[in-house]
């Protein structure tokens, strides 16, 4: 295959050398270990095995057993038994589970939050990259779009921070809705439950929107020049330009990542919740996660913890293929 | 190119643009301003963007009042370099053992690796797993469990791979086993992306505080400056002392949990700040792999 692969190649394309010595690099390789047989080349290549082995085992170990664990969500699990001495007890645990009404308002909170972030948390990266497209001043654009993402690489311990400090009585947002009259008395945002949803969200779309953007903006960049050439001579306005041409040149990408988000709807975490979350508005703050890391680790149950998991794991595929087959039987782009 | 007239739309987005700075930047700024600020002064509320009595006192119980703050500042300071040089070595070794198209187990190390994308065994699993090994506690939770990402891993391998193979070629003509061409010829010649995927690693591991919470709270030396932020956010009762530390009353007359709690803040991001510029590449490289891989 390499043979014919050197002479096709037109001689006056730049890529050319590569190309063959690559093909040439190729055939050596096909010549010696070709006609050497595998335990030979595996004799030569020793140093790669040496190279490669600890970090098979590292998978093995610190990806794969994990997987294997998921076999005490079907056992009684014990830790001071070994595996076969471990009682089998099927599906028990997810019939507890299912029996457990705490179970049923984590996964409302999980699916709230998660949906609120997904709608909210696109629709702002979409807009801020529809907008940062259409900014006459280069600079200013590379500026605003350096800054927008600095909070995506900060942590969550100090975005929870920021948002208390924030949201304090006496903070910034409590003042300047004082100073524009829209309230008379200080509002305690972090202790009221029914907020602590759009805290989360808020908090969310405020970390993420420039880092998200990036995407759609990159995929803007791709747009034909000459479909706005054409708007221009037609007497489109700049706007309909945005909602005509910009906004569907970039549908596939939009589309495949709303996929992408709807299978994550339920793997939304812990960390916001848990930093930003306190006992006045738990109720609103427990999520599948935190229920997994209270039962599972904080009460010992392990067995029933990792039962959540399992369940976290399979919404999390039902979810991914209704999205999937929705697009489409809409007949849009599809992940798969 | 011919200039364009600014139009009333542009002065619109122009605006738009600068609320997002602010909106972005002020939190940054108001804390800044408040970790400078004199404690007592900043009880009576009403500080922006800049400090009303300037005051150094907040950073130096940090760097010198506070035995544990300090601790754990230079705790996290060791796992980010620790972490950081064991997960760029790791991830580009086994990188360039899979660029290599003409490894016996090549296939079957890449399926291994990219399945761990897909799957994963979830929290209580990976819990019992820290702990059965022994990893409760000690300084290694830090490092052996991050220690690879099949991401990292893809991203510096599609570098490696459009690395001229002659080079090695010769070098192995000259008599060069793998080990040699790996140190010698590949390592110098991946330093941009083993530049990007280490700033990665490093905010990583700068940023964790669950590890610690999860594995590591038994043993106050290995506490970290995101751990210490965090247990002070969790304290929601201010007077009670959240800085918790044997002298907790000296603190409080200097300085108060709150001013505290900004300097921590400051301290923990700004690392980020001075090197999160350079990380959008690492973005767009991965953006145009997953692209050429699907």
């Amino acid at each position: 295959m390499s043979k014919n692969l050197a002479p096709a190649t037109p001689p006056n394309m730049p890529v050319t050398p590569t190309i063959r010595q690559k093909g040439k690099k190729e055939k050596g390789m096909q010549r010696i270990p070709g006609q050497k047989n595998f335990w030979q080349r595996l004799k030569n290549q020793k140093a790669l095995i040496l190279m490669s082995l600890p970090f098979v085992i590292w998978l093995i170990v610190f990806r794969y057993i994990p997987v294997f664990g998921w076999t005490m969500a079907f056992q009684d699990y014990k830790p001071q038994n070994t595996f076969f001495e471990q009682e089998w007890v099927g599906f028990k645990h997810f019939k507890d589970l299912f029996n457990e009404p705490t179970f049923y308002r984590a996964l409302e909170n999980t699916l709230g939050m998660g949906i609120l972030g997904l709608i909210f948390g696109t629709l702002a990266a979409i807009t801020f990259a529809l907008l940062l497209n259409e900014l006459r001043f280069t600079k200013f654009k590379k500026l605003t779009q350096t800054i927008s993402y600095l909070p995506h690489f900060v942590s969550w311990v100090i975005v929870a921070n920021i948002v208390t400090t924030m949201l304090s009585v006496s903070g910034p947002v409590n003042g300047f809705l004082e100073m524009i009259g829209l309230i008379d008395t200080p509002i305690n945002f972090m202790a009221n439950p029914n907020m602590f949803w759009g805290i989360v969200t808020a908090a969310e779309v405020w970390k993420s929107t420039g880092w998200n953007a990036i995407i759609y903006f990159a995929a803007m960049a791709g747009t034909d020049p000459q479909l706005y050439e054409a708007a221009k001579v037609d007497g489109a306005s700049r706007w309909r330009q945005m909602w005509h041409i910009t906004l569907p040149s970039i549908r596939p990408v939009i589309i495949v990542l709303l996929i992408l988000n709807i299978g994550n709807l339920i793997n939304i975490g812990f960390e916001k919740q848990m930093l930003l979350g306190n006992n006045i508005v738990a109720e609103r703050a427990l999520v599948i996660d935190l229920y997994a890391l209270n039962y599972g680790i904080g009460m010992f149950r392990y067995s029933f913890g990792t039962a959540i998991g399992i369940f976290k794991s399979v919404i999390s595929v039902i979810l991914i293929l209704i999205a999937n087959g929705f697009a489409r039987k809409v007949g849009e782009g599809r992940v798969f | 190119m011919k200039k364009r007239r600014i139009t009333f739309f542009d002065v619109i987005l122009l605006l738009l643009m600068i609320g997002v700075i602010i909106i972005t930047l002020y939190p940054f700024l108001n804390i800044l301003a408040i970790s400078l600020n004199d404690a007592t002064d900043t009880a009576r509320g009403g500080i922006h963007i800049f400090p009303r009595q300037f005051t150094l006192a907040n950073y130096q119980e940090i760097f010198g009042g506070n035995a544990n703050l300090f601790s754990a500042f230079g705790m996290s300071v060791l796992r980010t370099v620790v972490g950081t040089l064991t997960g760029i070595l790791a991830s580009s070794m086994l990188a360039y053992t899979l660029s290599r198209r003409d490894f016996v187990f090549n296939a079957p190390i890449s399926l291994i690796l990219v399945l761990t994308m897909f799957i994963s065994g979830g929290l209580i699993p990976e819990y019992m797993l820290i702990r059965d090994l022994g990893l409760m506690n000690n300084f290694l939770v830090y490092i052996l469990p991050m220690l690879l990402s099949a991401f990292n891993v893809i991203v510096i391998r599609s570098f490696m791979d459009n690395i001229p193979i002659a080079l090695t070629e010769s070098a192995k003509i000259d008599g060069a086993n793998d080990f040699t061409i790996f140190w010698k010829i590949i390592i110098p010649l991946s330093l941009p992306v083993i530049a990007t995927v280490s700033l990665f690693l490093a905010v990583g591991q700068w940023n964790s505080w669950f590890d610690t919470y999860l594995y590591a709270r038994g043993n106050a030396n290995l506490s970290t400056l995101q751990y210490e932020l965090m247990k002070i956010l969790d304290n929601t009762n201010v007077s009670s002392g959240s800085v918790t530390s044997a002298n907790a009353e000296v603190i409080a007359r200097q300085t108060n949990p709150q001013s505290i709690q900004m300097a921590i803040t400051i301290i923990a991001t700004v690392p980020i700040l001075l090197v999160y510029p350079f990380l959008q590449r690492y973005f767009v490289t991965g953006l145009t792999l997953g692209a050429v891989k699907s």
